[in-house]
């Protein structure tokens, strides 16, 4: 009867956290391989690179983590990103002859790429939750949209940032305080605000419960789509303040710009142990799986024992293996 | 595995004591962990013989069912198919050897249409293609025989409930069971409905099947079944041929006890003081112009049949769906248009389905607990040690028994994932609860206590709306019923006319004069 299976639970204590804990352990084993191959694997520089290179995927990939723990998944990030850094560059180059070459230009231009990433996010956003739209249909169109419309900004070329501006805005990305990058400390700071609400907040609490189930969600007076949508537009925000970090990078926009970062930052919060299906998310995970990503991408490349074309080949076989540890863990429940 | 050809001679077979059983339980036991479900079950099943196997939820039937069918296994005793003794791996199993359950959850593709559910997995192929055209002419011979209009080429879930439950039936004739087990299967039909099913059941009698039947009405099981299995908290208690239980020997039987020692002395309210006022709330086609009153402190009960628009009008009064009308709250008008808002009013709801409304079942009891109140326990961030501190609460007032307490809530029984349910509404301190299906599948000792709690929440001057298709419960619980019908309060009964005769009688429509036996 309904009385069943009241009797299995609690042996899954120390497994549970030996898997939990997998990405870690992945992310000292990958350290180690790192140092043995390449002496200068730790060097200050090399970690700096490796970091502020992670930063733009890993802010986004914290805004995932809370997306696809409600349920949801956002592909166009990726995208999103080069639109935005396109819209900035030319609104920052429109205002030059007015304002000059100045921080006024650049801090409108900042404001503009968060503005433009708050109405794009809740753009998909709508259309996932008012219209009810699978979000893998709606965010797929986005995607292709976004990339088209910075093709057509750039006129199929580049958008590129006026050069003593670009050279004025370049200390956001290769500037910082204490030796440390600014995107770095921006990724920190988001990372450990992220893990903060997802953790101990209601909206992190609300998420993994729409996540898990939509309809007790609705009867626990939980606003499902509002809290949806915030996901959203709290996504897009966060790719807006990637894209205001990566712009000083380059100081240019193309249809090159972001490409696959979409799937980079699913990947992350995936190997992270947040489930693809919703209801469980962890942000400390997410930024363990940028992390990884990440090194491999770096250890490939110093040292020669694979050719660094295989790179990717090596991060579908990690993203596969997430993936199946997940399931041995949901079947272990 | 291979069955002796014992196919009964079609065309009444009318001694079943002379005929072998086909297919019977020998003192099959059965627990689940430390906890014994079935306790030295034996029963046979017939050739051309309907068994009525009866007793209250959680008393085991849908355990036994399970195990003739293969989808349990039995943790000592046997199961014999034709006096040899088998074990069905699986159901597949089973229904390879003629033996078919009919769930009382519906087993079907909401995606796929008629035919191609009545033929999964045992479609007709002509070559290496499959034969629609043969498909679906038996679909709708098949069809035909249950006096079901239903093209074959509808989509599922697109159907009615007593339309899936009839295809449900066709399925199991497509595959010409010997043995047919129904689990509950009049519960979503009318009565029409349950006349063409009784015409079927007879001529699947005559051709000889054994048909193993449960219900809730006993009134069916007194017309339709040649035997009887009376079980109760995992025993047979008593077997009967027909004519040997009336519908209230076999009530007797079920409960093994008064009624009475059930429910707590009745509250008398005597209505004055209003909490909750509805007048002519219209929820969508589910209920139209409902109007009724709550008094502080009352248990009020909603009685009526499956689909009578209970639940829903319910769901419109907390905002789960759009409803029109008004509804005063402590004499003042309130909208309310979601849960938050209701919630806000002090009305909340428990509701009838606990595992896909009611609880996260892959949460742990504390996140669940607080889940519709969390706003009481976070300011900035949620406070923790007050969200453990409720849940010992709780696990104390409520007598929740979970193994430890980060037990994942799906695998608590469902009478402590009731218990659990019941504490998380009562954390939003409401004033007017609703509970929709108090017991549904929780066992009997758990059922008491659940109705101790509804008393002692009504006299801690809770108002309380108890919904129940369990008459017993209504009756025994409330001082005043209201009856639903087809969306519409069809009347409302209190005092002495608390009984089942005449809630019965508004529920069904007919007027309220005579007392025969309903």
């Amino acid at each position: 009867m309904a009385d069943t299976s009241a009797n299995t639970p609690a042996k899954t204590g120390l497994k549970f956290n030996v898997q939990a804990l997998g990405p870690i352990l992945a992310l000292v084993v990958l350290v180690v391989i790192g140092t043995i191959l390449n002496p200068d694997f730790l060097a200050a520089q090399n970690i700096t690179n490796v970091l502020s290179r992670s930063s733009f995927i890993g802010i986004m990939a914290v805004g995932m983590t809370f997306v696809i723990t409600a349920g949801g998944l956002d592909l166009s990030v990726g995208s999103m990103t080069a639109f935005i850094a396109g819209v900035m560059i030319m609104i920052m180059n429109a205002l030059i002859p007015g304002l000059g070459t100045s921080w006024t230009v650049i801090l409108i231009g900042m404001g503009a790429g968060l503005v433009v990433g708050a109405l794009l996010g809740a753009a998909n956003g709508f259309l996932i939750t008012r219209l009810s739209i699978e979000a893998f249909i709606v965010t797929l169109g986005s995607m292709v949209i976004f990339r088209s419309l910075v093709t057509w900004l750039a006129d199929g070329g580049t958008l590129s940032l006026n050069f003593a501006l670009g050279g004025l805005y370049e200390p956001v990305y290769y500037g910082g305080l204490f030796g440390i990058r600014w995107p770095i400390i921006v990724f920190a700071i988001v990372a450990i605000l992220g893990e903060i609400t997802m953790r101990h907040t209601t909206f992190g609490r609300h998420c993994s419960a729409i996540g898990s189930n939509r309809r007790v969600a609705e009867y626990s007076a939980v606003h499902v789509n509002r809290v949806r949508m915030m996901t959203y537009v709290l996504l897009g925000v966060l790719v807006g303040i990637a894209s205001v970090l990566y712009v000083p990078r380059l100081g240019s926009a193309s249809n090159t710009t972001g490409l696959l970062w979409e799937l980079e930052t699913i990947a992350s919060v995936i190997i992270g142990g947040t489930l693809l299906s919703g209801g469980f998310g962890r942000v400390w995970g997410t930024v363990v799986g940028v992390l990884i990503l990440g090194l491999i991408d770096n250890i490939l490349n110093l040292t020669d024992l694979v050719s660094p074309y295989l790179n990717g080949a090596i991060q579908g076989v990690i993203i596969i293996l997430a993936v199946v540890l997940q399931r041995a863990r949901k079947s272990s429940r | 595995m291979s069955v002796a050809a014992t196919i009964p001679d079609p065309g009444g077979v009318s001694a079943p004591e002379a005929v072998r059983p086909v297919l019977a339980l020998r003192n099959v036991q059965r627990s689940f962990g430390p906890i014994q479900i079935l306790f030295d079950i034996t029963m046979e099943l017939h050739p051309g013989e309907v068994h009525a196997l009866i007793g209250e939820n959680g008393a085991g039937k849908t355990t036994a069912m399970k195990i003739m069918t293969g989808y349990l296994e039995a943790s000592a005793g046997t199961v014999e198919l034709d006096g040899q003794p088998v074990e069905f791996k699986h159901s597949r199993e089973a229904e390879k050897q003629g033996v078919t359950l009919i769930h009382q959850e519906f087993n079907l593709a909401q995606l796929l249409s008629v035919e191609q559910n009545i033929f999964l997995g045992h479609e007709i192929k002509r070559g290496w293609r499959l034969d629609h055209a043969a498909m679906r002419a038996q679909t709708r011979d098949l069809l035909g025989r249950l006096e079901m209009p239903l093209d074959p080429r509808a989509q599922v879930s697109g159907i009615s409930v007593p339309e899936k439950q009839m295809v449900e039936i066709a399925k199991a004739l497509s595959r010409n069971a010997r043995v047919l087990i129904m689990d509950e299967p009049t519960a979503a039909l009318t009565n029409r409905e349950t006349e063409v099913l009784f015409g079927q059941i007879e001529r699947l009698k005559a051709q000889g099947t054994a048909i193993l039947y449960t219900s809730h009405k006993l009134d069916e099981v007194a017309r339709i079944a040649d035997r009887i299995t009376v079980m109760r908290d995992g025993h047979i208690v008593r077997t009967a041929l027909r004519g040997e239980l009336d519908e209230d020997q076999m009530a007797t039987a079920m409960v093994g006890r008064e009624l009475t020692d059930m429910f707590p002395a009745k509250k008398v309210s005597d209505g004055a003081d209003p909490v909750l006022e509805v007048e002519n709330v219209t929820v969508g086609k589910y209920a139209r112009d409902v109007s009724f009153t709550l008094g502080r402190g009352e248990i009020l009960g909603f009685a009526g049949l499956v689909g009578s628009g209970r639940t829903e009008l319910m769901e419109g009064l907390i905002g789960v769906r759009a409803a029109e009308g008004t509804v005063r709250i402590n004499g003042k008008p309130a909208h309310i248009h979601s849960v938050e808002a209701a919630m806000n009013a002090g009305l909340v709801y428990l509701p009838e389905d606990r595992k896909e409304h009611g609880l996260i079942l892959t949460q742990d009891m504390r996140r669940n607990l607080t889940l519709l109140a969390l706003k009481k326990f976070s300011r900035f961030v949620v406070d923790r040690k007050a969200e453990e501190a409720a849940l010992n609460a709780s696990i104390k007032e409520f007598d929740i028994r979970a193994p430890e307490r980060s037990v994942l809530v799906g695998n608590l029984s469902g009478g402590n994932q009731q218990k659990l349910l019941l504490a998380k509404i009562m954390l939003a301190e409401p004033q007017i609860v609703i509970i929709d299906e108090p017991t549904r599948g929780i066992d009997v000792g758990t059922k008491q206590q659940f109705y101790t709690f509804i008393h002692r929440l009504a006299e801690a001057g809770h108002s309380v709306i108890v919904i129940s298709s369990e008459m017993t419960e209504v009756i025994g619980l409330c001082a005043r019923v209201v009856v639903m019908r087809r969306g519409k309060v069809a009347g409302e009964v209190s005092g002495e006319d608390v009984n089942e005769d005449a809630i019965v009688r508004l529920a069904m429509g007919l007027n309220m004069k005579g007392n025969g036996n309903g």
